[in-house]
Formats: structure tokens, C-alpha cells, sequence
């Protein structure tokens, strides 16, 4: 089969096999170089925000959980919103390339690169039960990038997303620290009550100190949602 | 962004308070209405010089819609459709691309609608289909140098010739292709056209495909022309927004101007990417004002290029000679089997292992060229084994600029290197070969590139250049014709030094 690969633009032949022809598998939109240069995140994991353990220093660990979970889980206002937080890719160098290229140039259409691993992975940890509820951004942010990273993302799953959150703070998370970040609430919930005994996921893009979906996750289960958890394409 | 249309105007949807009726992108507009010229209006200078010769995004423009808008009705700006459907699909008005697989549709909270962008440019900023292109109709005053130039230098007689044809080349508006071989000192060439340029109050701009050389050739030019305002622009820099009479640029740039010059240069036309990106020429094509001149630099004219030498087809002027008036050095060619294979089994053919071991015993330095990544690590392992200060390097480097800068100062002795030390990078007293002449990678262009690097400073003007390979290709033997040819040429004209 012959294509241009979504990221390099050159053109590759993706290889066939027999077990191609025989299911219906997808066919790849990225060349095999391309293809090869995302890192997933594998291996051993910590048990609550899913990153990797070989990328993370030893002293770092405490039984299956990393330094900063354990700190979640310490402070009693926070402890126990959320249950727990996959994510899909590493978050290296190409990929700050790619993330880069696709939420602030805007290149939408990169989206479809994700959609085979964000699938497997969602599926691998969560169940097809899910509600999904995408990380909001402020009404400038939306406008000023033409589209929601995380509802494109949400969107790959093909399972009903409630857009319950909205965002109420224009300021981007990464200019703060993480005692103001702690501090502010950014969302407020807009719709409420039909979270009522509901498992839902979040869904956004990077997973940094877990502050935003740590506050998400708040408000998720002050509105009576039973089961938090959260689902990002990296994990920072 | 959307626009409404009030009954006699279209506005843009953000300047109105409420709106009831329909709004729609700048792409659905039939024909946007332009405006006469209101004399009494009293217009942002400031606006009109930012917009000076460009065309861009309304993200670009630090100033508020109402202003932008006002000048718009005013008669001073214009919106233009950012992506126009065609017969095929569409374009993209900023960079000409029309092939279907570099556009895509989303969701766009901007439009509400489904709207599709060019992803070609997408670095330059998004341009989708309620993306308005703002281009000014006014141009800010010329400015007339008098004698611009301070250099002392001299130019040698074959730079001379060219550097005269340039000048005609800028005062008739004319094409013209400076063919100079690697060394021949063609920056130098274009000061007498600039010069000239600048005393006629023309707006210069010199682009070049790679951001290096724009931030090399930026500090020569200032101290060549040191009262007029140069501007180098390139990805990151901070003379964005900044306008300059001279303005050294990456190709990529030009995208953003829009019959801004009177005169531009594009250097290192054969380089990637300006010839694998059609995006380039349309870039340079829309940079240019109607009438202006339109100078190539070039050691490597593409093959289809030549030919329309040959053919008189394209006015080309030739610099045969390196500026030290020695000929250039001729590549030999030698046989070296199939050294793919004997490299997996971590050898290399005898006469490839001789020629580096020769070099490590005179002390002189050299470059190996090799094809690919791959190959260039099995190498660098194997040449270890003879000198462990042999070291590799390859466009995905991360230490590249330590390397080269550690090669320079001669604490190594070999470098091996994929085609990206091709060009540019100039080290007095090498030799240089290459292993696996024949792979397809080495175009024409790219071996006499390589073939450049040899023989650049007028101490050392000779060395050794070695094609090892595993059958000749005519991309090796056009290179050596090409190279001989040269020297002929330049013996000829007397452009060589008698000795």
C-alpha cells in the first residue's frame, strides 16, 4: 500500500503481511521510521499515575507507587479523588516534537498518528463502560487554537464524552508552580447531576504533576461520580 | 474567524455585539469588496509599517481588530482568502501548496464549522478556511544610499566579470544564474549589485535555505553596508516584525512577504529543501515585486538546470575559478568491490583501509563520506581499531558542532560523516573520499560539493579526492566532467594563476 506519511510527508510503502490480509487491521498513516520514533510507555509502572519506573530514579519508588503519588495520597484533602492514571507515550524529545507541532501549530490531523496506540491502551486499563470527560480549555485557548486537544483525543474512543467541565482561569498551568497550581481551582462543573453513581475517566493530553486532573477529579466526585480515574496521551 | 455582512459592509463577527443573522469564513465570501483610498483618513504608521511588504495572519499582528478593520475600510488593507477551492481541492494562497494529502478538516471552534487548513506551512501558523492573509496597499518610502559599501577587499577577474553581470542583471530586472564552483568567493560577488541596489533605493533580500547561513552571511553584509539596516530573519528570530532596506532570510521566510522586493537572492538554489519544495519557488515568486531581479547562486546547478544553459534558455554567468586561481582538485575513482558486505563482517576493502592509513601516517586530516546512519556507526567502529580518535558524525547528532569544531582545531585526525558536511564547512589542508560512490544518494551536485571541500585555502590549494565505489554511476562521471570542464574553462579565460 502506498501513502504519505501524516508527520514526514515523505512517501512510504507500509509492508503487508499475510496476517494484513487476512483481518481487518488498520493500515498505519505514519512510515516506519516515524512509526518507530514514539515511545510507549512499558515495562514496570507506578500503580497510581502510571509512569514509567525505569525512567525514574530508584530513590524515587516506594513499593509500587512513585514519590509524588505517595504525596497525593498523604495530604487528606487530596487523597483518594483519584484511582488511578494511564498514559500512553513517554514524553521525549520527539515527542515534545510532535506534541508541539500539533497543539500549538495546530496541525489537527496528527490526532489520527495516536489513534491505534491511544485505543489499545485506553481498552487495556479501562473499561468500554467508561465516560469519558475531556480536560476543558479556557473559551481564548479554544479560540486561539482552533480545537480542544483533549476532546480530539476523547474522540478516538468512540464512547459517549461529557463536556461537564469548563474552565475558568485563562492562565497556562506550566507558567505556575505547584503550590499556586495546588491553590486555584480552574474548573467549575456546568452541568451536574448525572454523575451520580457514574465511572468516568478524564481525558487530556499530558499528565505533568497531576494537579489538573487532580482538581478535575475533585470536583468529579463533589458532583457524586463513584470512580475517578484519569487517561493522557504522555506522561510528563 | 467569521465575518458578517450588516447590508453594506462585511465586518469581522468579533467588532459586533450581537448578531442574529448568518456568519460565515472569510472563504465563503464571494468577492471581498475593496476600498478606495481615503486621503483624509489618518492611518497607524505603525500598522502599515509592520504590514510593509508582507502578508499575514491576524495572529501575527499586534494590534487590535478594530484598527486592522478600520484601515480595511479605509481603503489601506486588504483581507485576503487564506485557502481558495480549485477545480482539484484547494490552495493554499500562502504557500501554493494544492496537493490534497497536506490538507486536512477539524472541528474549528473558530468557524463552527468544519474547516480546512493547509498543513504544509502548518509551522508558520495555521492557515485554514476562516484564516483572512492581511496584506497593506501602501509601501513605506524608499530610502537612497549614497555609496553604501565599505570593503577593501578586491575581487579576483573572474568575480569581477560576474560581479558586473549582477549589476546589469538588478538594473535591468533580469534572471540571472551565478554559477561559481565551491570556493570561488561568491558573497563577495553580489557587494557591487547591492551596492548599486542600494543607491537606486531598491529593497534587497538574500534567502538561503539553511538557518546557519542566514546568521553567517547576516554579520558580513552589516559590516560591508554598516549604515544600512539589515534585518536576518529565520525561525526564533528577533527581528521579526522588524523592516530592514536589506533583509537575509531562510527560504522558508519569504513565505510571509508578499511583493516586498526588488531584488532577491536566492542562495544555494540546489540545496535541500528549495529544490525538493515546490513551496519555495511559489514563496520567491510572490515575495518578488512585478518587476524586479531574480539573482541564483550556485557551485551545483541541478542537471535540467544546466541544459537550459546549454540551450541559452537561462542567462547564467560563470565563476570557474576559486578565488586563489588554482584549479580545482580532480576526483579519482577506484574500485573497492562490494564493501557493503565486508563492512557487516566489521572490514573494509584494502584500498579504503590503505588510502586512511596513508592519511594517518603524513598527518593529514580528512573527511570520509559514507551514504547512510548505519553504515557511517559500522565504520566508525571499524576505523577505531586504527586510530581511536577517529570519530563520526550525521545530522542527527547531538555533539555534531563539537565534532567539527574538534576536527578544526585537528584533535581528530578522520572525521566519517554522512552528506551533511557537504557543503559549508571549510577546513584548510584535507583530503577527502568516498566510500560507496555509487549510491544514489550522491547526485551529481553532492559529489562535487564533496569535491569542494578539497584544496579551499590558497596555502593548501591541492589534496587528494577518492571516489571508492562498486561500479561507476553517471552521476560520478558527470561530476568529474563537471570539474574538468571547470578547470578548462577557467584556464581559458585566464583566470588561473601563471606559474
Amino acid at each position: 500500500m502506498n501513502g504519505y506519511c501524516l508527520l514526514c510527508h515523505r512517501r512510504y510503502v507500509s509492508r503487508m503481511s499475510w496476517s494484513d490480509l487476512l483481518t481487518v487491521k488498520q493500515e498505519d498513516v505514519l512510515c516506519d521510521v516515524c512509526r518507530r520514533s514514539f515511545s510507549l510507555i512499558e515495562g514496570d509502572i507506578c500503580d497510581r499515575c502510571g509512569r514509567s519506573f525505569s525512567l525514574l530514579d530508584e530513590t524515587y519508588r516506594q513499593g509500587e507507587c512513585c514519590a509524588d503519588c505517595l504525596r497525593w495520597q498523604q495530604d487528606d484533602e487530596w487523597s483518594g479523588m483519584l484511582t488511578k492514571n494511564r498514559s500512553v507515550y513517554v514524553y521525549d524529545d520527539f515527542m515534545k516534537e510532535v506534541v508541539s507541532r500539533w497543539k500549538f501549530r495546530g496541525d489537527y490531523a496528527l490526532v489520527e498518528a495516536f489513534r491505534i496506540d491511544v485505543r489499545r491502551e485506553f481498552f487495556r486499563h479501562f473499561s468500554s463502560e467508561s465516560l469519558l470527560i475531556p480536560i476543558p480549555l479556557s473559551r481564548e485557548r479554544l479560540y486561539e487554537r482552533g480545537f480542544n486537544q483533549a476532546k480530539a483525543l476523547a474522540d478516538l474512543l468512540f464512547l459517549p464524552v461529557f463536556d461537564v467541565l469548563e474552565r475558568h482561569d485563562s492562565e497556562k498551568q506550566s507558567k505556575k508552580s505547584r503550590y499556586e497550581r495546588l491553590r486555584t481551582a480552574p474548573f467549575r462543573l456546568h452541568a451536574g447531576g448525572q454523575l451520580q453513581g457514574k465511572s468516568v475517566v478524564i481525558i487530556d493530553d499530558i499528565y505533568t504533576t497531576g494537579s489538573t486532573v487532580y482538581h478535575a477529579a475533585r470536583l468529579l466526585k463533589e458532583a457524586g461520580a463513584c470512580d475517578v480515574c484519569s487517561f493522557t496521551l504522555i506522561r510528563a | 474567524m467569521r465575518f458578517v455582512y450588516d447590508g453594506t459592509k462585511w465586518l469581522p463577527q468579533p467588532l459586533v455585539d450581537v448578531w442574529e443573522g448568518e456568519a460565515v469564513p472569510i472563504s465563503q465570501i464571494p468577492t471581498i469588496p475593496a476600498y478606495e483610498k481615503n486621503p483624509h483618513f489618518s492611518v497607524s504608521s505603525e500598522l502599515l509599517s509592520f504590514l510593509d511588504g508582507k502578508h499575514l495572519l491576524l495572529d501575527e499582528l499586534p494590534f487590535p481588530l478594530e484598527l486592522i478593520q478600520e484601515h480595511y475600510e479605509h481603503g489601506y488593507i486588504f483581507y485576503q482568502k487564506g485557502i481558495v477551492r480549485t477545480d482539484q481541492g484547494y490552495r493554499c494562497e500562502r504557500c501554493g501548496n494544492e496537493r490534497t494529502h497536506l490538507f486536512a478538516s477539524f472541528a474549528c471552534a473558530r468557524c463552527e464549522r468544519l474547516c480546512t487548513y493547509c498543513r504544509q506551512c502548518i509551522t508558520m501558523g495555521r492557515v485554514s478556511e476562516c484564516t483572512p492573509l492581511v496584506v497593506s496597499f501602501v509601501r513605506s518610502e524608499r530610502t537612497f544610499y549614497k555609496q553604501p559599501l565599505v570593503w577593501h577587499g578586491t575581487l579576483s577577474s573572474g568575480q569581477q566579470q560576474a560581479a558586473e553581470a549582477v549589476v546589469r542583471a538588478i538594473e535591468n530586472n533580469e534572471e540571472l544564474l551565478v554559477w561559481a564552483v565551491c570556493g570561488a568567493g561568491k558573497t563577495e560577488v553580489l557587494f557591487p549589485g547591492i551596492n548599486w541596489a542600494l543607491q537606486l533605493g531598491k529593497r534587497i533580500c538574500l534567502a538561503t535555505p539553511r538557518t546557519d547561513v542566514v546568521l553567517e552571511l547576516a554579520p558580513r553584509l552589516k559590516q560591508a553596508f554598516p549604515s544600512v539596516p539589515a534585518i536576518a530573519l529565520y525561525g526564533g528570530s528577533e527581528d521579526r516584525g522588524k523592516q530592514a532596506p536589506l533583509v537575509i532570510a531562510t527560504t522558508h521566510q519569504l513565505l510571509r512577504f508578499y511583493r516586498a522586493f526588488d531584488v532577491v537572492v536566492i542562495d544555494e538554489v540546489d540545496a535541500f529543501p528549495y529544490s525538493v519544495e515546490p513551496m519555495l519557488s511559489y514563496a520567491t515568486e510572490k515575495a518578488r515585486c512585478e518587476t524586479s531581479a531574480l539573482i541564483y547562486l550556485t557551485a551545483t546547478p541541478h542537471p535540467h538546470w544546466q541544459q537550459e544553459i546549454k540551450q541559452k534558455k537561462r542567462t547564467a554567468v560563470t565563476i570557474p575559478a576559486r578565488y586563489h586561481g588554482y584549479p580545482l582538485p580532480v576526483p579519482s575513482f577506484e574500485w573497492c568491490g562490494n564493501w557493503r558486505k565486508k563492512v557487516k563482517r566489521g572490514t573494509l576493502p584494502k584500498n579504503v583501509t590503505a588510502w586512511v592509513e596513508k592519511r594517518l601516517v603524513d598527518g593529514k586530516q580528512a573527511f570520509l563520506f559514507v551514504p547512510h546512519i548505519e553504515l557511517l556507526q559500522h565504520v566508525v567502529s571499524i576505523l577505531k581499531k586504527l586510530d581511536g580518535r577517529i570519530e563520526g558524525v550525521h545530522a542527527e547528532d547531538d555533539e555534531r558542532k563539537e565534532k567539527v569544531g574538534a576536527f578544526r582545531q585537528g584533535a581528530i585526525p578522520l572525521l566519517v560523516t554522512t552528506t551533511i558536511l557537504e557543503r559549508g564547512v571549510t577546513v584548510p589542508n584535507i583530503d577527502v573520499a568516498v566510500l560507496g560512490a555509487e549510491d544514489d544518494l550522491f547526485t551529481e551536485g553532492a559529489l562535487v560539493q564533496i569535491a569542494g571541500r578539497v584544496g579551499r585555502s590558497a596555502q593548501y590549494p591541492s589534496g587528494d579526492v577518492r571516489f571508492f565505489h562498486y561500479g561507476k554511476t553517471k552521476a560520478m562521471l558527470a561530476a568529474k566532467r563537471q570539474i574538468v570542464r571547470m578547470n578548462n574553462e577557467a584556464k581559458e579565460r585566464g583566470l588561473l594563476q601563471k606559474r
